[in-house]
């Protein structure tokens, strides 16, 4: 039967839309008169030229004309459209319509799998820009007629999967049709994201950072293909190239991925366009600077169900801004000129499309914006005049419809495409809203008929009674049942010269006949709906938009700090009664009764001043630490995944920590680059990076890289010993001494991050940081670098650098190591809480670090216990906080003691800073206040206030009978090292 | 399997040969006076210019130096310094692991779900490479507990210089220890469900099984008790009062159902452990008598929201609202951490609760949760001699730096593996 079935139904397929010079077996050859003309319509051709009671003229599926005086052909179908609007239909810039991504293979119990499964192509299987979207489409007849039913004509779709995921084919919905016509272009805009493919278990990249070096090393390595210099053939590559010109489509997700989505472009002269999250309010100005066109989701939040308090208060109040403030996103985009289209993608159901975009309009999106980011924006997006306007030539894809198309009240009555109806809502159903009155038995009953179309309901009354009923209307006939008393009274009915008359049949089965008499107009309730439409408050954006955010950035004053007592960091000093000028962010001054001006005068007295904390090793702050897809990952850098969000900043500042370097993890002999960053709670990524910063980069020693405790499947990869460890180093120094040779001899070469990044360290210009515990291992790696004549900078944790501190000093490296940590691992056995002053009394310059959010906003007191463990004075102890760890980062001409000309990093203290009873009271960066302890208490009552608000807010909502959510709880990964 | 093997051999060999562990102090024979000190007694009094004299392991006088009283046995010179009885850390793991990552080392968390008759005290590493750092720092007692499970085990408090577990125990199986089940649980997010934080729908079977397990137990323990059940056995003690419940909890809702639930079950005695939001709750736990040993105070605060100082203030909040607070530790990196534990009183001080009180925390508090107080806790007479002398403020990283300690008299070790390759290797360059 079924079979049957599927046969009759290609059968008709076959028939009705076979093309014109295909034979025909199924009967006579027969065309159908494609002409229509749709008259007296206000008319969109594009969002901004609207024609009033023009003419829209058809032919074949395209527009033949359009316009107040158009000349109607004889054989051309006339549809009056009397006071209704048409509007080109809708296009989708970002769609996976008929295409189904793949599920991602449960593979358990498997060791990883490091080299490409394909064959052919790029060394990597999640770049796969040879995908063709074609060969991947099946028509999805039910998905495309819900689309429909929202407006959409033309959706450009593609295979959902991989880094590079290959290109997109623009795809008309019309069901009527067959893929020979509505395949509009079968190469439609190319795309990406940062997701890898799941059709391969291959391990890198691993992390965020390594998915954007591989797209950089990708484009690098397509360019040297292209010029030729690869004897292999590579399919990959070769689409790529050949694939260049079609529009770049990048689905990055939220504001921060947009922003390093666009990094890339920018290095390769790529403008992205960019299917954002949604979160673009949160730092519009950056949005805007990207220069990019955006696709936007309107998958709005729903509103957080926080009837039970338990669980609201786990909610926090970022999420809850998230629920109030998204919605406003496409209107604040708008106001900043940033041009968007508006997409289906993440919407759970197709049929919220509507109703949400509403929303975007209540909350203050105009209503020309909206229909540009309907139509001609993604028009553009794809490269294609033909689609999202009307004017002649162009596709006859367009909407009918009673009215404004964003109106809540307005029908959509069809939608039209390729000249193809489809019915949403048969235009022909009467109006028949008003007030009746009829009689049944003696009884006078009262009828108010509202809504419009196939929507129209009744209500009725007996008196000021009302009578429970059941009203439909279809095919313009009214049924109605009555529920009088214990009385079922049943009504049919058409509508007659503003009388409905038909048969009633009453409780006793007796018929009769009926008239119900129009007596007025239903009055207009408008009124009361502009007031309910109206947008509810949103809340003040901060920076960063969560808890403890600023209202506005702080900025640079003249502080001057009096009578206090100063720990210079310089020399052991300590300066009694002293006042400090700061002036354009730096030390102005040192002395006594100083005065300036217009300065803000901070009492120091009974107060400690000090430079700030620096962390020489910090994981927070972060969107990513590990690359560990490959045991050399020198290609990646923490600069593209600062995440200046993190309320860990602010945590921080709240300990006195001024500056901190952001270290890749240890999952791999050669990690990657570092970010080094200043702690200015507010500012974006950029606002945070050091200007001219000295790079850095991580290297690992130990368990970590041999993967000891990564359980029994991780057996793999190289190296598994430390045996193999030094040979991973000297075969990356080796190539990357090859390298720099061969282009510095000015022949062609393969441009190489990785091998870049590596023979900027031989070539002493940036400096590695090496995560170590064992003796052994650290006299080796020492020994590698005086191989290739260079040093190594820092060791960090350096455990036992106690064993080989007279080596360190000689070599000249660095220690950065924790208190008093021991005993979680293996090698860590030996670690014991004097190494610091070991290092220390031999001469190595020893710093404290955290490798903790936790620790690292109490390093004063991490600091302190050198004095209990090895007998440090307290200036020398200080110093491991501030001053070495400023000399380790090679930033002590900028920072990391108080002197005249630095850069003003200070912090004024409580007490004597290395008392665990002492706290951080002002953190001040460049000059600016950044933490006030008094602020602090101000912003705790603010958030209570504004949480209490938008909780108010949401059980509104949900008594409104709004759909709410289940609470979430932000869960904030926090990195050490080790974190995958 | 043969190459396996030598490296378990190897393996134990190496190990065995650096596990050189400080010898136990003798008992007590010469008597001592500690004169001159600021003295701590861990109720909240100081004496400064202080007297303190002990033998036989046993205070026999605590007062002012100023008396005029004959000086029992050697006179130490505590001028400028400060005497505090030995901390004891609740809720710890000691000796009942040596290397995190080493499963071999692990001995924490038994296979199984009620588990009472599981004892934690004949896994106790006495020899522990871990343990003897604690002493430095002062901490020269804890309580030994296993983790894991609904009923996790039961726990004993020991003495931090001993020979083996039965010479190092003060209290054999002083109480059992529960987790609460989770109020809230989130979705498995891998299994595709959607992760939010929700109700736990086990929340009530959980609690079920756990009143099932109670109620069998009761019957058993009425009955002739035969054949033997080891599990409803060793319920009896908290039962029957001589046994203290240590519910794991944190949360209003959980805290409640906690108390009110082993009331109902016929617990005597229950101690919060965690108890995070405990101050919410704090009428009905002062109305049944249950004290609270609160975390470290060295943690992130509970969600982004928070106040960044919130864990911070924790023991001040709590002690606000009457409840009798100890100190304790769990989670990460607990073991090699336990020595921090004055420094957590310390950020306790500092964050309002002031110095003598935040001392309480790790003295007599502790003593008073875990039913020692008997013997220690503070400097009094008639109590152990365990205590110390620091050189300055002993919640302070700065000052915490002992020059003697004593346990039950016996005037300790304060060298450790680690101090031993401090002066070896700081030997090591001066030689050079």
């Amino acid at each position: 039967m079924k079979q049957i079935l599927i046969l009759l139904l290609s059968l008709s397929i076959s028939s009705s839309f076979a093309q014109e010079y295909f034979p025909t077996n199924t009967g006579v050859k027969s065309s159908k008169n494609k002409v229509y003309a749709f008259t007296n319509a206000t008319i969109y051709v594009t969002p901004k030229q609207v024609v009033k009671k023009g003419t829209l003229l058809i032919k074949d599926g395209k527009v033949v004309a359009v316009g107040k005086s158009v000349s109607i052909p004889k054989e051309a179908q006339i549809i009056n459209l009397d006071g209704k609007s048409i509007y080109p239909s809708f296009v989708d810039a970002y769609s996976t319509f008929g295409i189904e991504k793949p599920k991602k293979e449960n593979s358990p119990g498997q060791k990883p799998q490091y080299d490409a499964s394909r064959k052919g192509y790029y060394w990597n299987d999640h770049i796969r820009p040879d995908v063709d979207a074609f060969s991947e489409f099946k028509f999805d007849t039910k998905k495309a007629k819900e689309l429909l039913a929202s407006g959409f004509g033309v959706v450009n779709t593609h295979l959902e999967d991989g880094i590079m995921q290959g290109n997109g084919i623009l795809v008309t919905l019309n069901p009527n049709s067959s893929d020979a016509y509505r395949i509009l272009a079968k190469k439609s805009g190319n795309y990406l994201s940062f997701s890898k493919s799941v059709k391969s278990r291959q391990s890198y990249p691993t992390s965020r950072m390594g998915t954007m070096a591989l797209l950089r090393q990708t484009y690098l390595d397509a360019d040297w293909y292209a010029n030729g210099n690869v004897k292999n053939t590579d399919l990959a590559l070769e689409a790529l190239n050949s694939n260049k010109n079609l529009s770049q489509i990048f689905n990055a997700g939220n504001y921060l991925d947009d922003l390093r989505a666009d990094k890339i472009g920018d290095e390769f002269g790529i403008q992205y366009t960019i299917v954002g999250g949604g979160n673009e309010y949160e730092r519009v100005n950056d949005i805007k600077a990207t220069n990019a066109t955006y696709i936007l989701p309107v998958n709005f939040k729903k509103a957080y169900d926080v009837s039970n308090p338990f669980l609201a208060n786990k909610i926090s109040l970022s999420d809850m801004r998230a629920w109030n403030q998204e919605p406003s996103n496409p209107a604040i985009l708008a106001k900043n000129k940033i041009p968007f289209s508006l997409t289906t993608y993440k919407l759970k159901n197709v049929k919220d499309f509507t109703t949400n975009l509403q929303k975007a309009i209540i909350y203050g999106l105009d209503k020309t914006t909206a229909l540009e980011a309907l139509t001609s924006v993604p028009a553009s997006i794809l490269k294609n005049d033909k689609i999202g306007n009307l004017k002649t030539g162009s596709y006859a894809n367009f909407l009918i419809t009673s009215g404004d198309i964003f109106d809540e009240k307005t029908t959509l009555y069809e939608n039209w495409v390729q000249g193809d109806k489809n019915t949403i809502n048969s235009m022909n159903i009467k109006d028949i809203t008003g007030n009746y009155t009829f009689n049944i038995n003696g009884l006078t009953y009262t009828m108010a008929i509202t809504g419009e179309g196939a929507k129209q309901t009744a209500e009725i009354k007996k008196g000021e009674e009302k009578i429970k009923s059941k009203f439909s209307f279809a095919d313009n006939w009214v049924n109605i049942t009555l529920k009088d008393g214990d009385n079922f009274i049943r009504l049919t009915g058409q509508l007659n010269n503003k009388q409905l008359i038909g048969t009633v049949i009453d409780n006793n089965g007796n018929e009769s006949q009926w008239t119900a008499t129009y007596t007025s107009k239903i009055e207009d309730k408008k009124k009361d709906k502009k007031k309910e439409n109206k947008a509810p408050e949103v809340v003040a954006v901060s920076f960063p938009n969560v808890g403890y955010g600023n209202a506005t950035k702080p900025q640079k004053e003249i502080i001057l700090i009096k009578n206090a007592t100063v720990w210079t960091s310089e020399n052991n000093e300590v300066l009694n009664n002293t006042d400090i000028l700061i002036k354009d962010g730096k030390i102005a001054q040192i002395g006594t009764n100083l005065s300036s001006r217009g300065a803000k005068i901070i009492d120091g007295t009974e107060k400690y001043v000090t430079a700030g904390i620096i962390d020489e090793h910090s994981h927070i702050a972060t969107s990513a630490v590990n690359e560990s897809g490959h045991n050399s990952s020198a290609e990646v850098t923490i600069e593209d995944v600062v995440n200046p969000d993190d309320i860990n900043i602010y945590r921080n500042i709240a300990g006195g920590v001024t500056s901190i370097q952001i270290l890749h993890g240890s999952a791999n002999p050669i990690g990657g680059r570092s970010a080094i960053i200043k702690l200015k709670w507010g500012e974006n990524t950029d606002g945070m990076l050091y200007n001219n910063s000295p790079k850095f980069i991580k290297f690992a020693l130990g368990e970590n890289v041999k993967q000891s405790n990564w359980g029994d499947l991780n057996t793999v990869r190289f190296p598994q010993t430390r045996m193999g460890v030094e040979q991973v180093y000297i075969d990356y120094f080796q190539r990357a001494k090859e390298y720099d040779a061969q282009k510095k001899s000015g022949q062609p070469y393969r441009k190489d991050i990785e091998l870049e990044t590596l023979a900027e360290i031989i070539n002493k210009e940036r400096f590695i940081s090496c995560h170590s515990y064992v003796q052994s291992e650290i006299n080796m790696l020492m020994k590698v670098a005086e191989q290739f004549n260079f040093n190594i900078n820092t060791f960090t944790h350096i455990l036992e650098g106690y064993k080989v501190a007279d080596k360190m000093k000689k070599h000249g490296v660095g220690g950065s190591t924790f208190s008093d940590w021991w005993a979680y691992k293996y090698e860590v056995n030996d670690a014991i809480p004097y190494n610091a002053a070991i290092m220390h009394n031999q001469g190595v310059t020893v710093a404290i670090n955290s490798d903790d959010a936790e620790m690292s906003r109490r390093l004063n007191q991490e600091a302190a216990k050198l004095i209990k463990y090895g007998g440090l004075s307290e200036q020398e102890a200080w110093a491991t906080v501030t001053i070495n760890p400023a000399k380790l980062l090679h930033l002590n001409d900028r920072t990391g003691s108080i002197k005249v000309g630095k850069d003003a990093d200070v912090v004024v203290w409580s007490g004597n800073p290395l008392s665990v009873y002492s706290k951080a009271e002002k953190t001040i960066i460049d000059g600016a206040i950044y933490f006030d302890i008094e602020k602090d208490l101000e912003k705790r009552k603010a958030i209570k206030a504004e949480r209490a608000k938008l909780i108010n807010m949401m059980l509104q909502e949900k008594i409104k009978g709004g759909k709410t959510q289940a609470p979430k709880k932000k869960t904030q990964k926090l990195f050490h090292c080790d974190t995958e | 399997m043969k190459i396996k093997h030598i490296y378990n051999i190897l393996c134990f060999l190496f190990i065995g040969n650096i596990i050189a562990q400080q010898t136990p102090a003798p008992k007590q024979t010469e008597a001592y006076s500690i004169e001159g000190a600021t003295a701590h007694l861990g109720n909240g009094e100081v004496i400064e210019n202080s007297l303190i004299m002990f033998s036989d392991g046993k205070i026999k006088f605590v007062g002012s130096a100023n008396m005029r009283i004959a000086r029992m046995g050697t006179v130490i010179n505590a001028k400028g310094k400060h005497v505090y009885p030995g901390f004891i850390a609740a809720n710890t793991s000691l000796g009942l692991a040596e290397i995190d990552a080493v499963r071999a080392t692990r001995d924490f968390d038994e296979v199984g779900s009620m588990l009472p008759h599981i004892r934690s005290i004949i896994a106790y590493n006495a020899e522990s490479k871990v343990v003897e750092t604690m002493r430095p720092n002062g901490v020269l007692m804890a309580q030994i507990a296993p983790r894991g499970g609904v009923i996790s085990g039961t726990s004993s408090v020991v003495q931090l210089d001993a020979w083996n577990w039965e010479d190092a125990a003060i209290k054999t199986d002083d109480g059992i220890h529960m987790n609460w089940p989770q109020v809230f649980s989130r979705g498995r997010w891998w299994m595709g469900e959607d992760p939010g934080l929700k109700p736990n729908k086990n929340y009530q079977k959980s609690i079920d099984k756990l009143k099932e397990f109670f109620a069998n137990a009761k019957s058993y323990l009425a009955g002739n008790k035969t054949p033997k059940n080891l599990p409803y056995e060793a319920l009896q003690g908290v039962l029957n009062g001589s046994q203290r419940m240590f519910v794991h909890v944190s949360g209003e809702k959980g805290i409640t159902d906690a108390v009110n639930i082993c009331k109902e079950l016929g617990v005597k005695n229950i101690v919060i452990v965690r108890g995070q939001e405990a101050e919410k709750v704090a009428d009905l736990l002062k109305a049944n008598n249950v004290p609270v040993i609160l975390e470290r105070a060295h943690r992130l605060p509970n969600g982004e929201d928070a106040d960044y100082d919130r864990p911070f203030r924790a023991a001040k909040i709590l002690t606000d609202a009457g409840i009798l607070v100890g100190l304790g530790m769990e989670g990460d990196m607990e073991r090699m951490s336990t020595r921090n534990l004055p420094f957590y009183a310390g950020t306790y001080a500092a964050y309002g609760l002031g110095k003598e009180k935040a001392l309480q925390l790790i003295t007599q508090n502790n003593a008073k949760i875990l039913g020692v107080n008997d013997k220690i806790g503070t400097l009094e007479v008639g109590k152990d001699a365990t205590l110390f002398i620091s050189e300055g403020d002993a919640l302070d990283m700065r000052t915490n730096i002992l020059t003697a300690a004593f346990i039950q008299g016996r005037k300790i070790s304060l060298e450790s593996h680690q101090t031993k390759l401090w002066k070896r290797y700081s030997d090591k360059y001066k030689n050079q």
